[in-house]
Formats: structure tokens, sequence, C-alpha cells
């Protein structure tokens, strides 16, 4: 029980928040980018080239950091082009149409809707889909986390968390903490004062001797 | 790729679940702190550069820039939310903490632990009464005024409200009252026993 300790959550729409640890790693996933004009210097920081005056010539492609595309977006000047990572992309929205189930959030992800949320930052013609395929796929994946995550009770749930991106996971974690609470009323433990969790954490790693 | 290493102290800490607090990280802070001086001493002299004329620079500028404000938000959030951690200790062990974790801490968040610690303490006098309340006492709603605890581990004598001690021990079991072991069940000292 840490329920001490709360963590700053992730903005989930298209503003972030600005002290989420989460919603920092999830900024940091890269995207594809195009430069639309020649940009001095900016080889060697970008990792492209090895001189620090080379310039970067038009048309390069480039993998730039979430964060970066927000900041240097500019609708007046376009520097730098973003384009859609491919599974926001058409064909693979269709997948998500057909079967949502059955993908590997995880692993494609693992910030499948908070980057897609903030990828709708940048106006791009297919954002109506995109934000459709986000609400469809989290609407038709929402009922199985749900449904695990409430029956599975004393049991390994690295399986069932395993494809799941880093929102559903918080979900399913949620999911599990109310059966097991569930549970211990039900056997009268809900009384029981328990060590902290941190205590029993630190006593795992070895930091067993309080002092005293 | 500027902005690497504050963002790898944000990884770190977000690997350590739980609220677990980690070592805290000195010199890579202050090679992220390095990292902001020597960006922004660049775009220093490159404004006096595009300032002659050189507009086309304006752009590294601005990618600067934004490393500089991406390396500012890493390391804020690193430095918030190990305060969470620190405030959650508070609550978790008590007001005094186990050497190893105070090991992890910096100087500084030491300092901003007592004054918690102290600011907590000022608060929890002036409600309640005369005698002021505690707050990190019953959590859970008690259900009586004596609980059946076992010791986990040796303790040592332990004085408790009516003046007798008890020797707590390894494996012993003993009648207490609530409020006087709530916290060493917290530590994981004793064990609450229902029966």
């Amino acid at each position: 029980m840490s329920e001490a300790y709360f963590p700053v959550g992730p903005g989930l729409g298209l503003e972030e928040n600005f002290l989420s640890l989460d919603d920092i790693l999830m900024s940091q996933e890269k995207l594809p980018g195009r430069a639309e004009s020649s940009l001095p210097r900016l080889a060697f920081v970008l990792g492209q080239g090895a001189g620090t005056g080379d310039s970067i010539p038009e048309g390069t492609k480039l993998e730039i950091p979430l964060w970066l595309a927000k900041g240097l977006h500019d609708s007046k000047r376009r520097i730098i082009s973003v384009e859609l990572p491919k599974i926001y992309k058409e064909a693979w929205r269709t997948v998500f149409s057909a079967d949502a189930t059955v993908v590997d959030l995880h692993k494609l992800g693992p910030y499948y809707y908070g980057f897609g949320s903030q990828l709708l930052n940048f106006d791009n013609p297919e954002n109506p889909e995109i934000a459709q395929t986000l609400l469809q796929t989290f609407i038709s994946r929402f009922r199985r986390i749900m449904d695990s995550s409430q029956n599975a009770y004393n049991e390994d749930t690295s399986v069932l968390v395993a494809r799941l991106d880093e929102l559903e996971r918080a979900l399913f974690q949620a999911g599990q903490k109310g059966l097991n609470d569930f549970q211990c009323w039900e056997k009268g433990q809900a009384s029981q004062i328990t060590a902290s969790s941190l205590v029993q954490n630190y006593g795992k790693r070895k930091f067993t001797e309080v002092d005293g | 790729m500027a902005g690497e290493r504050a963002a790898g102290l944000v990884r770190e800490l977000h690997r350590a679940a739980g609220g677990h607090l980690p070592p805290f990280r000195v010199e890579e802070l202050r090679q992220a702190l390095e990292e902001m001086r020597a960006l922004y001493e660049q775009n220093q002299a490159d404004v006096s550069e595009a300032k002659a004329g050189r507009t086309d620079l304006i752009f590294l500028i601005r990618f600067r820039h934004c490393c500089l404000l991406r390396n500012q938000r890493c390391i804020l959030a690193y430095l918030y939310d190990r305060l969470l951690r620190i405030r959650a200790l508070r609550w978790e062990y008590g007001s005094v903490l186990p050497n190893t974790i105070q090991f992890h801490m910096s100087a500084e968040e030491v300092e901003w632990f007592s004054r918690y610690k102290k600011s907590l303490a000022t608060y929890m006098r002036s409600v309640g009464g005369e005698e002021g309340l505690d707050l990190t006492q019953d959590i859970k709603p008690p259900k009586s005024l004596y609980i059946e605890v076992r010791c986990l581990k040796d303790y040592g004598e332990f004085e408790i409200d009516d003046g007798t001690t008890v020797l707590l021990k390894k494996n012993s079991q003993h009648f207490l009252p609530r409020w006087k072991c709530e916290q060493l069940i917290r530590q994981g000292v004793l064990e609450h026993i229902l029966s």
C-alpha cells in the first residue's frame, strides 16, 4: 500500500502535462520528418554528417523526437514537415478497424494513445480519421482489458498485460487493485494494518535493516 | 542528440516503480546543466551573427532553444517527482528515515524533508484541540483499541503508555495498544494478526 505516493499523471489529450514522467517519455518517441529547406549547421546535432559546420540539405529525411517536432512546428514557415508514423497511417488504421484486440500495442507504441493524440497538434489532413481510429481502438479493446483485470485473481498477469499500451496498463492496474481490495474486504482483512509496500520493496532489495 | 542525458534521468526514475527512491544522480544532473550552458552560449554567439544579417541561422537558434526548454522540463520533472516520493516516505515510514534511504538523497532533499516534517508537525499540533492530532495514525478506521501483533525481527525494548516495557523479540506475540504499534507495523517490524 503506497497510497502516499501519487505520481503526476499524463495529460492524455492535446496538452501534455509538464511534470509528468510518462508524458516526457512519450514525447521522446520519434517520428519521421523531412527538411523543407536547407538547415545550416544542424547535421551534427541531428546525428547526420560529421563536421559541426555541415548543413542538412533540403529534402533530407529525418527522425526527430516528438518534443522537438512540436517545438519547431510552425504553421507559417514550414521548415520541417512532419509525417505520420506508420502505425497511424491508412494501412494500419484498416488493421485497427478490422480487429483492434489482436494488435500488440506495446510493441508498436508503447504510448499509442498519448502519442496519437499529440499528433493531432500538427495540422494534418488525416487528423479526423486518426482521432476516430484512436477512439474506436480504445473502445474495442477496453472491454477485454476490464474483463481480464477483474477476473485474474492471484494469477500471473504478465501475459495479460504484455500487449497493452501504457495507458491500458494503468487501467489494468487500477482494475487489479480494485479486485484485490475487494477480495481483502470479503475475507475480513480490510482492517488489518499492513507493512507499507515501500518497506516491502526495500526489503526485497536487501535494504532490510531499518536502523533502530 | 541534445537532451538525452536529462531524459535518461527521467527514464531511470520512471523505471523505479511504486514510489521507490533511486539514488540521486549528481553527476548526470551536472552534465545536463553543463549541456544547457553550452547550448546557451552557442546560441548567444549565433544570435549576434544572425543580427549581423545571417537570418538562415534563426532556425538553428530556435532548435537550440527547444533543447534548452526540453532539458529544463526533464530536470524539473525529475526533481519534482523525487520530492513527491520523499514526501510519501514521511507518511509511510514516519519521521525518521532508514540510513539506506538517506544515502539516496541529495543534501537539498534532506533539508527539504526536514522542513516538510516540521511544517507537517506544526500543522498536526494546531488541529484537534490541545494535544494536536497525529494525521498519520489510523489511516484505516480502528475497530479496537488493542491489537494482537507478532514480531518479525528483534527490535529491543518498547515502552507502552502505562509505563511497562515489553521486549520485542523475533517471533514473540503481544497484545498492544493499536496506536503505539501502527507505525512499527508499517515499518515491517511487527505483523498485525487478525483473530
